[in-house]
């Protein structure tokens, strides 16, 4: 008999807000030393009392406009009461009755073909802090940074068959939610419990299903999914063992799932509608207003940078990052030439980052310094390879490129008057190569290229030097 | 009387329930939980008093969260008049005219119940007007800050200073200031005499209410006897309300991060468990317990859910009253006296005698206790109270 799998995701997503979710308190988990992004409110002290930032419902509204979500009009938030150290107040604020958006879908593409995932809901919730085990000197320590910082949960239907297909909704999430700026889904942002069961191929009822919790890593999620997927084919095929409804958690050192026995599973959470938080009541202009002020998706850039004549190599690129298009799109503004921003950004940036050991998302300058270096090159006040060297300054010295020139004394670097005085003085200075390349030895040229790169400390543009050093030899044949 | 009050300021000076914070004043709610706990920030209502000029005297005390009759089960002990019978500790202090007034969190009519014993007056605001910012939570749909103090011109002074929207209460209705000088004259006002509650009083309480209606009557004003069908349902909401809110609000008092740790755990269920089995007394384990019980899975609809319905149908029909009448009287409580008590007992007595106190913590209505009886009125009604309480005090402070 042939099995299916049957997968559901439920998906936390970080949001990329300036304060927390019920303060305003600073909002970046992972920055800062332990402790130090917490106030009152987040580390749960009696007497506060949390306030919406709207910011965060308008985030969550975004997201379900791009998986294509019933928007609520009427949304609560809900207490979920549950004790653990990292949750200061015992319980978590989230939404249980009645969810921000509902009803969605997002398509997914593998090598097997695309399909629709259902979207069940999206729900806000704040995050908990985080427990540093110390197992030196068997202690636990809270760090409460991360309490409190707004989340959004994606529950999926259970409509995945494959691994690959989680892997592609997974990638595509990220994509969109980095690209409408939800959030920077950086490491540990974006995290995910996985429901698993099988059944016949064919058939309609559902088998035992158990969920993984709380995997950030897409290879760990991967993984997790392949053990448990042949741990039930095993169960059910084989009678290795009898399946049970339970929460399981991910060994990816072991490279298996194991029971969390634990109480957290038979808990009863009891829900209650939070009476400190209004219901929030959405307004369809509201919702209008939200999808107005939404930043251009990928298909929206991919079909604008088509139209100035971008390669889709180049478009691939630059919509991979929403940092790289805002980069491309204020250059061009400046009044640069599409295909030429394109290249500095992504050939020149790229290269230095690539050099420095980064990637293209930390990419970070001031578009009227790109600008400007742009402009310095393509007016021929400095030649490519000087544009580079300005452009390294820029990036990892902060230098303005007009200051750098002028200190570096690369001005002259274009001037071919320059170059061919320098030309000439390895012409007169090598009387031997000169010899041996008009009497027809080719490879002497490389010696003299060479002495004059040497002498413009490598500032020279190579076909400026190519283009004097013919000239001047023929001149002396 | 109140065991944290260190000064007391002739004048201007007010007292603060131990439910109410005072930045780096020990607030402990009456329990041993909360032992050495330091707010880190004072209340809206206590920065608005200091800004206006007022000293805080001291914090009154309170029972443990507020939650008993009149602060017997308080960790530091009950507060006892000559004759051995229980007193609220704040208007005892402002009966004996150590402070000009008081804020007491209404939570389940203890303020007015202890205002009505001690011969004070006390009003519980509409719901939202006062900012409930730095209130040691428990009920958070129905608690409220309200003023206690000798007369309706007191009451109307401070009320005014606290009450107005603040923005760290999302809960705050979006008024800036209250004049409370808006309330109907007594003469030709209409009122209505809550029928079930006044037949659940003891005899001398309905004789205070009658009294009460004549000299209604004698000022000018019309007294109905009306019928409030709902109001024992009312009674059984708010108990279940509150039990299931303040079961969450305090499940944050768990020994890790401040207050009291119990010294004896060798794991974190330990420490759980044991810092709140000694930290807690018993009335709030059994408000735990129900509270926890209502929310269950299996109950919620049953129960939780229901409440809300039951609170929404009580709201109807106290509105529906008030087309009718500018005011309701009734009892404030059952006696004229009460006496300590087992505190195995108290679950069951807190919340037979919240039978007079629960709707306006329930719909969140303004109620003023005044003479030894009480007035329920319109949502931002206050002025109409304060004229009820001030006609009947004979004075015009205002």
């Amino acid at each position: 008999m042939r099995y299916e799998a049957v997968i559901g995701l439920e998906t936390h997503v970080e949001l990329a807000t300036q304060s927390k979710i019920f303060c305003s308190c600073g909002g970046h988990s992972t920055k800062g030393e332990p402790n130090t992004r917490v106030c009152p409110a987040c580390a749960g002290m009696p007497g506060m009392l949390p306030v919406t930032n709207r910011r965060v419902v308008e985030l969550a509204m975004r997201a379900g406009i791009l998986l294509h979500c019933d928007i609520s009009r009427y949304t609560t938030f809900d207490k979920k009461s549950y004790y653990y150290p990292d949750l200061p107040c015992a319980y978590q604020i989230t939404q249980w009755f009645h969810p921000v958006c509902r009803n969605g879908s997002l398509e997914v593409t593998t090598k097997d073909g695309t399909r629709t995932i259902g979207i069940k809901q999206i729900h806000m919730e704040e995050d908990a802090g985080k427990l540093v085990h110390d197992d030196w000197t068997e202690t636990t320590l809270v760090d409460f940074n991360r309490t409190s910082v707004p989340l959004i949960e994606i529950v999926s239907k259970p409509d995945f068959r494959t691994a690959d297909e989680v892997m592609a909704y997974l990638e595509k999430l990220k994509t969109m939610f980095r690209f409408a700026n939800i959030s920077e889904c950086e490491e540990g942002a974006m995290r995910c419990d996985v429901n698993i069961s099988i059944r016949p191929e064919g058939t309609e009822e559902l088998g035992v299903r158990t969920e993984i919790k709380n995997m950030s890593s897409l290879s760990s999620i991967r993984r997790a999914i392949q053990y448990e997927t042949a741990r039930h084919l095993d169960a059910v095929e084989r009678g290795t063992e009898t399946l049970v409804q339970e929460t399981r958690r991910w060994d990816d050192v072991k490279g298996r799932t194991f029971s969390m026995r634990n109480k957290e599973t038979a808990a009863d959470y009891r829900y209650f509608p939070d009476p400190n938080l209004m219901p929030i009541l959405i307004g369809e202009d509201w919702i209008q207003r939200v999808r107005d002020t939404m930043p251009a998706s990928v298909e929206e850039k991919t079909a604008e940078y088509q139209s100035k004549g971008l390669s889709e190599k180049e478009i691939a690129s630059l919509t991979s990052e929403r940092s790289l298009c805002d980069l491309f799109d204020a250059v061009t503004a400046l009044g640069r030439e599409p295909k030429d921003a394109a290249s500095w950004i992504l050939t020149e940036c790229g290269g230095l980052l690539r050099k420095h050991g980064q990637v293209m998302g930390e990419l970070q300058i001031a578009p009227g310094k790109l600008s400007r270096i742009m402009e310095k090159v393509s007016g021929n006040e400095i030649n490519r390879a000087a544009g580079r060297k300005v452009l390294e300054a820029v990036l990892y010295e902060d230098a303005e490129p007009d200051a750098y020139c002028e200190a570096h004394n690369l001005s002259a670097q274009g001037d071919t008057d320059a170059v061919r005085q320098v030309v000439l003085k390895v012409l007169d200075s090598t009387p031997n190569a000169v010899r041996d390349y008009l009497g027809g030895k080719k490879k002497a040229f490389q010696a003299l290229f060479g002495g004059c790169m040497k002498e413009l400390k490598g500032n020279g543009d190579p076909q400026v030097i190519r283009a004097l050093l013919e000239e001047e030899l023929s001149k002396r044949s | 009387m109140g065991q944290y009050v260190t000064e007391i300021k002739r004048g201007g000076a007010v007292a603060v329930d131990d439910t109410i914070q005072v930045k780096g004043c020990e607030t402990r709610a009456g329990s041993r939980i909360l032992e050495g706990f330091r707010p880190l920030f004072s209340a809206e209502a206590v920065e608005r008093l200091e800004r206006a000029g007022y000293g805080i005297a001291g914090k009154s005390a309170v029972g443990e969260f507020g939650l008993d009759l009149l602060g017997e089960f308080a960790h530091g002990g009950a507060n006892l008049d000559a004759s051995g019978a229980l007193r609220g500790a704040a208007a005892e202090l402002v009966a004996a005219g150590g402070v000009k007034g008081a804020l007491c969190v209404d939570l389940n009519g203890t303020p007015r119940r202890a205002a009505a014993l001690s011969g004070v007056d006390f009003l519980k605001p509409t719901y939202g007007t006062v900012s409930r910012y730095g209130v040691i939570p428990c009920a958070c749909s129905g608690e409220q800050i309200g003023v206690t103090a000798k007369a309706a011109g007191e009451v109307w002074e401070l009320l005014r200073v606290i009450a107005g929207h603040d923005p760290k209460d999302g809960t705050s209705l979006p008024t800036e200031t209250y004049s409370y000088n808006d309330g109907k004259a007594v003469a030709g006002m209409r009122v209505g005499l809550v029928r079930e509650l006044s037949a659940a009083a003891s005899d001398a309480v309905q004789a205070r209410v009658t009294d009460c209606a004549g000299r209604l009557r004698g000022l000018g004003a019309t007294v109905d006897e009306i019928s409030l069908p709902l109001s024992d349902a009312a009674r059984t909401a708010w108990n279940l309300l509150l039990c299931a809110e303040t079961c969450n609000n305090v499940s944050r008092y768990d020994g890790v991060k401040f207050g009291y740790r119990s010294p004896d755990y060798r794991n974190i269920d330990e420490l759980y468990v044991n810092s709140r089995t000694e930290g807690l007394n018993f009335l709030t384990k059994a408000v735990i317990l129900y509270g926890s019980d209502v929310l269950s899975k299996g109950r919620y609809f049953t129960c939780y859910d229901k409440a809300l319905k039951v609170r929404r149908l009580v709201w109807e029909q106290v509105k529906a009253l008030f087309k009718d009448y500018d005011a309701l009287l009734c009892p404030a409580c059952a006696e004229t006296a009460y006496r300590p008590y087992d505190i195995k007992d108290a679950f069951k007595t807190v919340f037979a005698e919240s039978l007079f106190t629960a709707i306006p913590n329930l719909t969140g209505l303004p109620a003023m206790v005044s003479g030894g009886v009480q007035f329920f009125a319109d949502t931002l009604q206050e002025g109409t109270l304060l004229n009820l309480a001030e006609a009947l005090e004979g004075g015009s402070a205002k």
